[in-house]
């Protein structure tokens, strides 16, 4: 694979061919952030909050960072007026449904986002589809998914898989950014604890 | 919904798992709505996981994974349908059946819904019941034609 050679912030940036600009930017020390990314797991652009400024043909366009590829002589700005504002309402919206999650909140300080911009409809769960992803791509279970459409989108374990796969994996807990997956997570435990295809937490 | 006709509409498609959106549409259609035994039937014969299956159907409109009752009756909202007294004849159905938009009585006979437009403006207020239209409804005369379906 060759080797480009783009521009972000003014910065000149050596990338392989084939890699993201995110990966670019963070290859050489670039902050982006970034909420429904997960190295292990295919760009889903669910979150959007790794907008970034491309120019191209003397135009700039809003791109997420997280599944547009580089390219030779690309120019990138992940910093400017128009992407804090997007990102501060991005924030906003989130926070309506997850006004307490761990992840937003140091993003909150950053942008400035006011946190009582939208009512809130808390169902604590931002929609980066982490866990839906993971359990799918990373552990081939599909234990968790996204039931529904629209705005009444959930999560949601299956009963059989979740009693027979979940206790001894539990491995998307950690990448949830919100509370929202183990309380999922909790609710079909008690739906399934009278089953006895549930064992007892081996720590309880 | 025995297992047979399941098994006869996925052989149908070839138990093709990409035909999923199909498979289910026609057991909707034979059956009105889709039990959690016909979901399970679909994702053991087309080798998907249970939880992908419910996914696409609880996706969709056309889908439905609670109970729909034997007669689905389509109360046009639309702005047409609105002026010329939708509402009344809303009200009108609620109470001969006795259940609200976007449920099913306990008998399963009726389900009632409403929709924001038929097309057919020049004809409201319309009702929908299984397919068939009736046009320029008065409350008296839904009451009567609701009262000929088993």
């Amino acid at each position: 694979m060759g080797e480009v050679t783009l521009t972000i912030d003014n910065k000149e940036v050596k990338a392989e061919e084939g890699m993201t600009v995110l990966e670019a930017a963070r290859s050489a020390g670039i902050k982006i952030p970034t909420l429904c990314h997960h190295e292990k797991l295919e760009p889903y652009t669910a979150c959007r909050i790794c907008m970034v400024e491309v120019e191209s043909r003397g135009r700039s366009e809003l791109d997420t960072s997280c599944s547009r590829p580089v390219k030779d002589n690309m120019v990138v700005r992940t910093q400017s007026e128009e992407l804090t504002e997007i990102r501060r309402t991005l924030l906003e919206l989130m926070l309506s449904h997850a006004p307490d999650a761990r992840e937003l909140q140091e993003l909150v300080e950053e942008y400035g986002a006011n946190r009582n911009r939208f009512a809130k409809e808390p169902s604590f769960c931002i929609h980066c589809g982490l866990c839906v992803r993971y359990c799918a791509e990373v552990k081939k279970k599909n234990a968790v998914v996204f039931v529904k459409s629209g705005v009444r989108r959930e999560i949601s374990f299956n009963k059989e898989i979740a009693s027979r796969e979940c206790w001894k994996c539990r491995e998307c807990f950690e990448l949830c950014p919100t509370e929202a997956l183990q309380t999922a997570y909790l609710l079909t435990e008690a739906l399934t604890s009278d089953s006895s295809s549930f064992e007892l937490e081996p720590d309880a | 919904m025995d297992n047979d006709k399941i098994g006869q509409i996925i052989d149908k498609y070839q138990g093709e798992a990409s035909s999923l959106i199909q498979i289910l549409l026609d057991i909707q259609h034979e059956n009105h709505w889709l039990p959690r035994s016909a979901l399970e039937v679909v994702s053991k014969k087309l080798n998907l996981p249970l939880s992908k299956v419910q996914q696409t159907a609880t996706f969709y409109k056309a889908f439905s994974v609670v109970p729909i009752g034997r007669h689905e009756i389509h109360v046009c909202k639309g702005t047409a349908c609105h002026v010329n007294g939708a509402q009344d004849l809303l009200e009108e159905v609620e109470e001969v059946t006795g259940i609200k938009p976007g449920e099913t009585d306990p008998d399963a006979k009726f389900s009632l819904k409403t929709v924001n437009c038929l097309g057919r403006c020049g004809l409201g207020p319309v009702i929908e019941i299984d397919g068939k239209t009736h046009a320029r409804m008065s409350p008296a005369e839904i009451s009567d034609a609701l009262k000929k379906y088993e």
